[in-house]
């Protein structure tokens, strides 16, 4: 017998089941409606609905054409300041959400913190202090512990986006991800999509496994016992340690980078072991649908994760498209976040 | 000494496991009397109506965490002195984890020192197993039982090396000592802030295996069997962990176990958007663990619940919850928290001060913990039923640290009693 202990609110809700997504605005419609998404920050996956989701997707859709016109520029951050808050490296995501930010005509500044404060006994509170003197309006933050853009996003006064978080979420990651599939595949619900390598310490495959899950797709997650997270299966997902097993007719193959660090025979014996049982190479792709694409999300090792020649195959290989659907997913959601600053700071001056 | 008359009190009385309306009369710090029906007033005894409130033997928390030496804003002994009076907490059995560690009887002098001193409770200083809690060399552990330690613990540090540890379990078995060891299997635990299981997986933390707890109380079991000596396990935490302490207690092995209140009352979900105060060592577990754990007090198998009470302050919990400090004050919520367990209908009252008072009080040979003649007026009178929602800042620990910030509770201490002198009163008995 279970008495009845209290559960908190933020119990119920990590019980709770998603809701239902809705099949309205699949595709772009061409109107834009900043409403439906009511967020003040982008700090997961998790709290996004379904149709959250669409929106931000359905403004990318936008911004992918506006990148592709001669002259890329618009004024929907015109006077708002940006920070980049890189506490561990990064050249891509960081550039991306510059680049994001400069042709929405924001003023971008980019700050590598991890070198910097944090040496000198720093706490993450006190960096949120010094920002809230600085009046940023989107703050782009990235740190190699799991919640510490969730603890940043409480102390400061202006729109958080979470740009990785140790192994928790990489939300723009996973909304990139999933304007790749819906526009190679036109939809995102009903495909059949394998997630393949380190699982455990991933948290593209986190975001991704939350997005692909709300949105009611089919995941499989492939890789060696050692680096699947605990009781992963409770996410509504089907494991697999044999890749041929689990990309057998995948709408979807999605490789995850193995870190240097994780190669060392601590959770794999060698390198090329993993690329013999887990590379993404020719013939164990044939066992996926015959006009499923490849993804990464970079930076690629080839020949540790993938094949080169899957890698640079123009027919499969959509990476290069994932590299611009960034851009305009973080566009859309800097556009969506600072739509509701901006409403919410009209709000507080009435 | 002053003599005492309680009135129309409910006592708890954990030996015989009942609760009974009647009265108790107390004599130069001693329980003098107890019994219902009507009794007489004695000489120059100042009468104490209870009102029906419950009368109950004071807590002996083994594992408080002082920060003296080393750490004084975090707490001192006259902070955390008050706390316990205001918790019902009649004894302070204090952690050897300071700075440094009290590991030297010189050391352990100052500590008895500032206890006596600034502390209105009764305060028991631990001393370290090994010096500087670094599982190398045993401290000297007979000069520091002379000195008064009254168990000897490295707290969470396990001592790795299987040799010292026997050596140190073997010598201390000479002296009589009890030793107090965190069951943990560290290779695997390492680096861990939570427990592995589908919510470590969805927040990416780093979890350690329950399985681990087990582990580490396998080996000690193996080296309590090799060496005879005196063991108390400070915290089982975890359902496959019992199997192995039963087994251990059927084998007649002179081991116990104890439980934090957290352990009894939260549980891993309870971190939600990564709260640092309920990163606690070992981390939160899941729900079945803490039901089984919570039916191992009832049973008796575990022996002892403790606070475990450790004060953190703003800037080392203010941090991602990898990085942040473990730990959380209880002495004032160990009470309110325990009355959780009671009126959840888990635990009765007899059974929470048996594993609260009566037990730790066995275990370390004192007369405390009961309420019968003889015994120590050590008491706490408390309403189980008052509720209230819980604010940090009220709290009379210097660290705030709480995992029941803005929580409803039920039941307070009303009074507090040591040697029959009051240490607290709650200002309106409401």
């Amino acid at each position: 017998m279970r008495p009845n202990y209290p559960r908190t609110r933020a119990t119920e809700t990590l019980l709770a089941r998603p809701p239902l997504p809705s099949y309205k605005a699949e595709t772009g419609t061409g109107e834009h409606t900043h409403m439906s998404f009511a967020h003040r920050h982008l700090l997961g996956i998790e709290p996004l609905s379904p149709s959250d989701i669409q929106s931000i997707l359905d403004l990318a859709d936008t911004y992918v054409d506006l990148n592709r016109q001669p002259t890329k520029h618009s004024d929907a951050l015109a006077g708002l300041t940006q920070i980049n808050m890189f506490f561990e490296a990064s050249t891509r995501t960081q550039a991306s959400f510059e680049l994001a930010g400069k042709r929405l005509g924001a003023d971008v500044m980019n700050m590598a913190m991890q070198a910097s404060s944090l040496k000198k006994g720093e706490t993450l509170i006190d960096t949120a202090l010094t920002l809230n003197a600085m009046h940023p309006d989107l703050l782009v933050v990235r740190h190699p512990h799991s919640g510490a853009v969730d603890l940043l996003a409480q102390k400061v006064n202006c729109a958080v986006l979470n740009a990785g978080d140790g192994r928790h979420e990489h939300p723009t990651q996973a909304l990139l991800d999933a304007l790749t599939i819906r526009r190679k595949k036109g939809r995102l619900h009903r495909l059949n999509i394998a997630i393949c390598g380190d699982i455990a310490h991933s948290r593209v495959a986190r975001s991704n496994i939350l997005l692909l899950g709300k949105m009611e797709s089919r995941i499989r997650l492939i890789g060696p016992p050692t680096l699947m997270p605990a009781q992963i299966a409770e996410f509504g997902v089907e494991v697999y340690d044999d890749m041929a097993e689990g990309l057998k007719d995948v709408d979807v193959v999605m490789m995850l980078r193995l870190q240097k660090e994780r190669m060392d025979g601590g959770f794999i014996p060698s390198e090329r072991e993993y690329f013999y049982r887990y590379g993404l190479d020719a013939e164990k792709l044939a066992n996926a649908k015959d006009d499923a694409i490849v993804m990464h999300p970079g930076p690629m090792n080839r020949g540790v994760e993938i094949d080169g020649e899957i890698a640079d195959d123009i027919n499969r290989s959509v990476i290069q498209e994932q590299v611009e659907m960034g851009v305009a997913v973080r566009m859309a959601a800097m556009d969506l976040l600072a739509h509701n600053l901006r409403a919410a700071r009209a709000g507080d001056a009435a | 000494m002053t003599a005492l008359l309680f009135e129309n009190a409910r006592l708890i009385d954990p030996e015989a496991g009942t609760v009974t309306t009647g009265w108790l009369h107390v004599r130069d710090g001693v329980i003098a009397a107890t019994g219902t029906g009507p009794t007489e007033l004695g000489q120059g005894e100042t009468v104490i109506d209870c009102n029906g409130k419950y009368l109950a033997p004071g807590i002996v928390d083994i594992g408080v965490k002082v920060c003296e030496p080393g750490e004084r804003h975090k707490e001192s002994y006259r902070s955390a002195g008050l706390a316990a009076a205001a918790g019902g907490v009649t004894t302070m059995v204090t952690r050897p984890d300071t700075t440094p560690a009290t590991d030297t009887p010189e050391t352990l002098e100052f500590v008895r020192r500032r206890a006596n001193e600034a502390a209105p409770v009764n305060v028991l200083p631990m001393a370290a197993l090994t010096k500087g809690r670094e599982g190398r060399e045993m401290t000297e552990i007979g000069f520091l039982m002379d000195a008064g330690a009254v168990a000897f613990t490295d707290c969470d540090h396990v001592v790795r090396d299987t040799k010292v540890f026997a050596r140190a379990l073997t010598y201390a078995r000479s002296c009589g000592a009890l030793v107090i060891a965190h069951p943990q299997e560290p290779g695997l635990s390492a680096g861990a802030a939570a427990t592995s299981g589908k919510f470590a997986s969805l927040r990416g933390l780093p979890a350690v295996s329950p399985m681990a707890e087990r582990m580490g109380l396998d080996r000690d079991v193996a080296l309590i069997e090799m060496t005879g000596a005196r063991y108390h396990a400070d915290q089982i935490t975890t359902a496959r962990a019992l199997p192995a302490l039963e087994r251990a207690k059927k084998n007649g092995f002179d081991i116990t176990a104890g439980v934090s209140i957290h352990h009894l009352t939260l549980n891993e979900l309870d971190v939600a958007d990564y709260r640092t105060f309920f990163k606690v060592k070992p981390p939160l577990r899941s729900e079945d663990d803490r039901m089984a754990v919570v039916e191992a007090v009832g049973s008796g198998l575990i022996d002892i619940i403790s606070s475990m009470h450790t004060p953190q302050d703003e800037e080392s919990k203010r941090l991602p919850f990898e990085e942040a400090a473990s730990g959380a004050v209880a002495l004032e919520t160990l009470l309110p928290a325990a009355m959780r367990l009671y009126h959840a209908g888990q635990l009765d009252l007899p059974q929470l001060f048996r594993a609260m008072a009566l037990n730790p009080a066995k275990r370390l040979g004192l007369p405390s913990g009961r309420i019968t003649a003889g015994a120590p007026a050590d008491l706490v009178l408390f309403d189980p039923d008052v509720p209230f929602i819980l604010d940090r800042s009220t709290l009379l620990s210097k660290s705030k640290n709480t995992p029941f910030d803005g929580q409803r509770m039920q039941g307070r201490v009303l009074a507090t009693y040591v040697a029959g002198q009051s240490v607290y009163e709650r200002s309106s008995h409401a």
